[in-house]
């Protein structure tokens, strides 16, 4: 054949050899993420405001009940965390971000802007990327639990422009103490920073219902930081 | 007598198995996502059911229109065209059977377990993680019987749509392998490896890659191989094509990073992906002129050609949202058009008009080669044509109009320095956009069952006709 003639340059050679193609593939889809992602699990300023107080919660040997609401960012509680798994599984990032931006009206609307340390326990993270309902980054305390309640059963009958599924088998379902343990467990292999005393106290969640989980879960969203004014928490 | 000899070198067997299934799943993807758009519209449609409400049955959409219909579509045109392309059999049949039928078993377990709520919440990375291994095994046989077809090739170069082919599988493997780490608490459940910044960073680099090779890499290797096919004429340019790819390569890889501006990631991360998305526009456009420089001087084959109009109304499609993604991505306008209907019209200009659209062209023409009959009607697929057309255009406007009204709205003052308007009134001024969407959709889908009706009756006509068996049996010329 005429095409059997020497190979001419690297292009030539990479098309008559599917190994070489392979790899030199492999080396020029490896550089962007070496360079975006890489970093972000040493450098500093990926998490800018850890070490400024009262960001990160300075535990000690307390335990999760001694925290105190403004102490700084902290594992999740057994319930909380438990709503935090109903939270995944109904999908509620699909239409909910938590991640506030620093503009102006997000922070009429919404509150401080998102730091980073602030979902530096969650695995994985439910910043989301569409807002079909609102931004819940800073929920916490912001409604009572009664009306998250009635909320969650009938959106509409609190707030009836509202597009959000009802979701009344919250009241039905119970959460199993014994399972979020596993979690809890799990969560401490990946690096939250869970003690055996915390694990135990997920005993005491059995024959709560999902609502109970899930209005935990809600109320202490963006609860945990005291923002101090004139404080600069990212560049 | 050229299609007899073709049917008994090659293995057409699970070509014709994918083609099939992926008009089978753009009907059920296309379904799903008809009925979600309209629980958006009507939330009376969730049914107080979890199995049925919205935050379910979403991740089932887009799971069943990119593995389910995209990956069929990948693996039918994929294995089509590199055994003609480099002129021998498959590698490994019995291999070839095992990623069918373990993508199909895949598909199914994800439409088990996702309106039951095993998801890892991972934004198109949802499935749990046993279905995560069984991917990683599946995609790796789809990958290794390619590249061994590759490497056991009679002729001397690689033709350019198995270099797209290859990136696509070669950079899936690294982002899935990457991105569903996670740490298993339960038969179904698990957490991610990494938390807030990180897996932020890592699961858009997964989600815009998911698009950028899954999506556009994979469905450039069906449109480098047929275009010129369906047009019979060579690619317009070599050159372009080897720019293209590199290009394609190398710079697809920064932009997960501009879907994060403005959030905790840090600045320069998202302004290295936005300046990489702008970019992007030149090798994208150069692939996008490639493949429409192709018909030069053969227009005319567009008037009564209907599956060319659909490979040349997807690359319309495809230049059109390779120009939107990178305007979106600057600063200023992501600060409006982040977390809108915006994106999701800029996502489905690329989904409904780029991917679906080369995607059918490639499989109605691979049917009639395959099943060796003519289509049971080219009328149907001049109606496919236009409704798919009108479905994605109707789509895409009332995205685009809702989803500038929604950042407009959140951000609007009035004369008192107060935000003017609520985030309910928001909501309730989407209602009409969010009617229309649904019924875009619809005509979509009208379009998907017209394929569905026209794939199936010309499988019945092979089969009474007998002609698959005459190919295989027909005496040729060794």
């Amino acid at each position: 054949m005429s095409e059997n003639t020497q190979p001419v340059g690297l292009q030539d050679r990479a098309e008559r050899n599917v190994w070489l193609f392979a790899f030199l593939t492999f080396l020029t889809v490896s550089v962007a993420g070496l360079v975006e992602i890489v970093p972000l699990f040493y450098l500093d300023s990926a998490l800018p405001a850890k070490n400024i107080p009262g960001v990160v919660w300075d535990r000690g040997d307390k335990s999760l009940d001694d925290w105190k609401e403004g102490d700084g960012v902290r594992p999740l509680k057994p319930l909380e965390l438990a709503g935090r798994d109903i939270y995944q599984r109904e999908g509620c990032y699909l239409c909910h971000s938590q991640m506030i931006r620093p503009f102006r009206d997000e922070k009429e609307r919404y509150g401080h802007y998102s730091l980073a340390s602030e979902s530096m326990y969650d695995h994985p993270m439910q910043w989301g990327s569409k807002r079909t309902g609102p931004d819940i980054a800073r929920l916490g305390g912001k409604y009572s639990d009664e009306w998250h309640i009635a909320h969650l059963i009938a959106p509409r009958s609190v707030v009836p422009e509202s597009v959000m599924p009802n979701y009344p088998w919250f009241m039905e379902n119970t959460v199993d103490g014994e399972e979020i343990k596993a979690h809890m467990r799990g969560l401490r292999i990946v690096g939250v920073p869970y003690t055996d005393a915390d694990i135990e106290t997920a005993s005491a969640i059995t024959g709560k219902t999902e609502m109970d989980a899930m209005v935990a879960y809600l109320q202490v969203l963006g609860t945990m930081i005291k923002f101090q004014e004139g404080v600069e928490y990212r560049e | 007598m050229e299609e007899a000899a073709a049917e008994q070198k090659y293995n057409f067997d699970v070509v014709r198995w994918f083609a099939v299934m992926t008009a089978v799943y753009l009907v059920v993807g296309a379904l799903v996502g008809v009925y979600i758009a309209s629980e958006l519209a009507w939330p009376v449609l969730n049914f107080d059911s979890p199995y049925l409400s919205f935050g379910r049955l979403r991740p089932l959409h887009t799971n069943a229109v990119i593995f389910a219909y995209g990956g069929c579509i990948l693996m039918a045109t994929a294995f089509y065209t590199v055994q003609r392309t480099c002129g021998v059999r498959l590698w490994s049949d019995k291999m070839a059977w095992f990623t069918f039928i373990g993508w199909n078993l895949i598909i199914v377990s994800a439409v088990i377990t996702l309106p039951l709520g095993l998801t890892q919440s991972k934004e198109y990375a949802e499935l749990e993680w046993p279905i995560d291994l069984a991917i990683a095994v599946v995609w790796l046989s789809f990958m290794f019987n390619f590249l061994m077809t590759i490497a056991t090739r009679k002729t001397s170069h690689i033709y350019v749509s198995n270099w797209f082919f290859m990136g696509m599988m070669i950079m899936i493997t690294i982002l899935h392998v990457v991105n569903s780490a996670a740490i298993p608490v339960g038969a179904f459940k698990s957490y991610s490896a990494y938390a807030g910044v990180q897996d932020a960073m890592i699961q858009w680099w997964w989600g815009h890659n998911a698009v950028g090779f899954y999506l556009t890499a994979g469905f450039l290797g069906i449109m480098y191989y047929f275009v010129p096919k369906q047009a019979n004429r060579p690619v317009f340019s070599y050159r372009l094509s080897v720019i293209h790819f590199w290009a394609l390569m190398f710079g697809y890889v920064w932009l997960g990073a501009h879907h994060l501006q403005y959030t905790a990631l840090p600045d320069w991360t998202g302004s290295l992906g936005a300046a990489v998305s702008i970019a992007m526009i030149i090798p994208s456009w150069g692939g996008a002129v490639n493949g429409m420089m192709t018909l030069s001087g053969a227009w005319d084959k567009l008037r009564n050609d209907y599956v060319l109009r659909f490979l040349i109304m997807s690359l319309a499609f495809y230049a059109m949202s390779t120009f939107e993604g990178p305007i979106m991505s600057i600063k200023t306008v992501n600060a409006l058009s982040h977390y809108t209907d915006w994106t999701i019209g800029h996502v489905h200009s690329g989904a409904l008009g780029w991917v679906a659209m080369v995607g059918i062209g490639a499989l109605y023409h691979m049917m009639p080669r395959i099943f060796h009959t003519p289509m049971y009607s080219q009328a149907l697929i001049n109606m496919h044509f236009w409704t798919a057309t009108i479905g994605t255009v109707i789509y895409v406007v009332a995205m685009w109009v809702s989803g500038i009204m929604q950042g407009l709205m959140w951000r609007a003052y009035d004369d008192y320095g107060t935000l003017a308007y609520t985030f309910a009134e928001s909501v309730e001024a989407m209602h009409p956009y969010y009617a229309m969407r649904a019924i875009g959709g619809g005509i979509f889908l009208l379009g998907a069952v017209i394929m569905l009706f026209n794939i199936i009756m010309t499988v019945l006509k092979a089969k009474n006709a007998g002609s698959v068996k005459a190919a295989q049996t027909a005496a040729v010329a060794a």
